[in-house]
């Protein structure tokens, strides 16, 4: 019970904290920005992680939870690299 | 004693993990700090994993799962990030958050099929949220990039009120479905969710125009985060509850900051139904119906104007990039400053695809960063210019959203190309936007149509330009047949 509202105090602020991160963005930015975003948004392999970890020897779960990691890692991996390369383009001078 | 530490050292880690996260994402909107931003935000996304699983400690099966799962995800994603032209950037982002959304949905499932039974109320409800944010995100990512692709068209039906009938009667069954979950956590009503809620996406989507579609892809990304939150009630992980909410607020305002840049309230883009695919506008995809005093002019003529030209500014669109024309816009710009021609670019903030497009896009042919100048510092400077060059760009240099209240463009700040002293648009057909309307530029005096592929344009142009002399090729002055 406690950690539930412990969680609404995480959920609260964290939302707080995600709408002060972002004021001003020069609309160069708008797109690499939105893409690593995204990226970050693939933070749930957390929970597929800890749903295959909990699996034990239930195949089905297993492969649920290997399913779901593989697609959180596409988002993840695909996501940072493909806003790497982007950002890669502005770097001259 | 050791657990205690151990405990303490994964919570360290946590913590650290979420400082990067939000440095990272705070470094993002700067152009200086960006690259490093986003390194920082994929290493705190490493060090929570590896916290995560200090914590876990996997048994050797479940090991070999992990494996499985990161080796095929993984590898596709860095597949995907190399092999993507950056032409297709909008569709690609889409697919990846579609995937963010599935791994969620797939927790929330697992953990309703097999571990309900100890699931208490709060793992129940959270459970549901995942569930129907994670299957909207997947289903809506999809179509999105599916309309981007141009896969799908928007059907007629989408168009008409039917539309809200259907998504509300959806969205009704999502609601049903959600308050039977307690009761049978693995039964009907998990399934009818997950079918009512991806349908939900799929009719809330579809009706959206192309033009609007950015908007709703950084819309989607906001709700990811948000199904990772609730993925984070589920599995009981706090990191994840802060990294989704922070994603999830992030996106809401970057989804503002595009629809202010578009001149769009984000109401309309959702629920007003395709721009110009209803009412009495002319045109719309490719319909040539309407314009009455079309000037056409072939690349010498617009070459002799170039080598006139004091002062040319080149406004860059989609077509610029489909055309894959960029290299071939760089090298005539380095012809004509070598010809003592002033040149810039104009961007406006939506170019290209989605905001930002374009600048990517340009960089990539290695245009010079300082001249692609914006809209706001771009548009007083046009009264001073000889020659505007559209390559590929409508809607956004449409006179009609200055001066045309009834257009259903009025209002959108535009680039103001028609107060220069000539404009030549090049363009394949006198086919319309993204909007779907005609565009009064096209009909001005000192406007001038070039037909063509823009790459095949801009090669005739420097083959022109340089048989009359311009640049360093010392070719003899051709005789030319002008009007």
């Amino acid at each position: 019970m406690s950690s539930l509202s412990n969680s609404l105090w995480v959920l609260l602020l964290g939302s707080l904290l995600g709408l002060e991160l972002i004021g001003k963005v020069p609309p160069t930015l708008h797109t690499p920005l939105m893409s690593g975003a995204n990226a970050i948004s693939g933070i749930t392999m957390l929970a597929s992680l800890t749903l295959l970890s909990q699996a034990g020897g239930n195949t089905a779960l297993l492969a649920i939870g290997a399913l779901s990691l593989g697609f959180a890692l596409y988002n993840v991996v695909g996501g940072f690299l493909v806003t790497d390369r982007m950002l890669a383009m502005f770097r001259r001078r | 004693m050791n657990f205690l530490s151990i405990d303490l050292f994964t919570d360290a880690i946590d913590l650290v993990a979420v400082l990067l996260l939000a440095l990272g994402l705070k470094g993002l909107s700067k152009v200086r700090s960006a690259r490093t931003a986003n390194g920082l935000a994929a290493l705190a996304m490493g060090l929570a994993v590896v916290g995560l699983l200090i914590q876990l400690q996997p048994s050797p099966i479940t090991w070999l799962w992990i494996a499985a799962g990161s080796a095929l995800g993984g590898l596709a994603g860095v597949v995907t990030a190399q092999r993507v032209p950056m032409t297709a950037m909008p569709e690609v982002v889409a697919l990846f958050n579609g995937c963010g959304g599935m791994a969620s949905l797939l927790v929330a499932v697992g953990v309703a099929l097999f571990a309900s039974q100890d699931s208490g109320m709060v793992e129940l409800v959270s459970i549901a949220i995942s569930v129907f944010v994670g299957a909207i995100t997947f289903s809506g990512s999809i179509v999105a990039m599916a309309k981007l692709q141009g896969w799908l068209d928007t059907p007629a039906w989408t168009q008409s009120s039917l539309r809200h009938a259907v998504n509300i009667g959806l969205a009704l069954l999502c609601l049903l479905a959600a308050v039977q979950i307690p009761a049978h956590p693995a039964g009907w009503p998990l399934w009818l969710l997950v079918g009512a809620s991806s349908l939900l996406g799929i009719g809330v989507t579809l009706p959206i125009g192309g033009a609007d579609m950015p908007v709703v892809i950084s819309l989607l990304n906001s709700y990811s985060g948000v199904a990772a939150a609730a993925a984070g009630f589920v599995v009981g992980s706090q990191l994840l509850i802060v990294a989704g909410a922070m994603v999830g607020a992030a996106g809401l305002i970057l989804t503002q900051v595009m629809c202010t840049a578009m001149n769009r309230s984000l109401v309309s883009v959702l629920f007003g139904g395709a721009l110009g695919a209803t009412g009495g506008s002319v045109g719309g995809g490719g319909s040539e119906a309407g314009y009455t005093r079309i000037t056409s002019c072939s690349p010498e003529e617009c070459a002799m104007a170039l080598e006139q030209a004091e002062r040319v500014v080149f406004v860059p669109g989609y077509g610029l990039a489909v055309a894959q024309a960029q290299h071939a816009l760089r090298e005539l710009a380095k012809l004509l400053e070598a010809h003592g021609v002033e040149v810039s670019y104009a961007i406006h903030p939506v170019a290209g695809r989605m905001p930002g497009h374009m600048n990517v896009l340009l960089a990539e042919a290695d245009v010079p960063y300082e001249q692609l100048v914006e809209m706001d510092l771009i548009n007083p400077e046009f009264p001073r210019t000889d020659v505007v060059i559209v390559l590929g760009a409508n809607d956004v240099v449409n006179p009609d959203a200055k001066s045309d209240p009834s257009s259903p463009l009025y209002g959108m700040p535009v680039l103001e190309v028609d107060q220069a002293r000539q404009v030549f648009v090049v363009k394949r057909s006198l086919g319309a936007g993204y909007a779907g309307i005609a565009n009064a530029l096209f009909e001005l005096p000192q406007t001038a149509m070039v037909f063509g592929d823009a790459k095949a344009v801009l090669n005739g142009l420097l083959s022109e330009l340089r048989s009359l002399g311009v640049g360093k090729v010392a070719a003899g002055a051709k005789e030319k047949v002008g009007v």
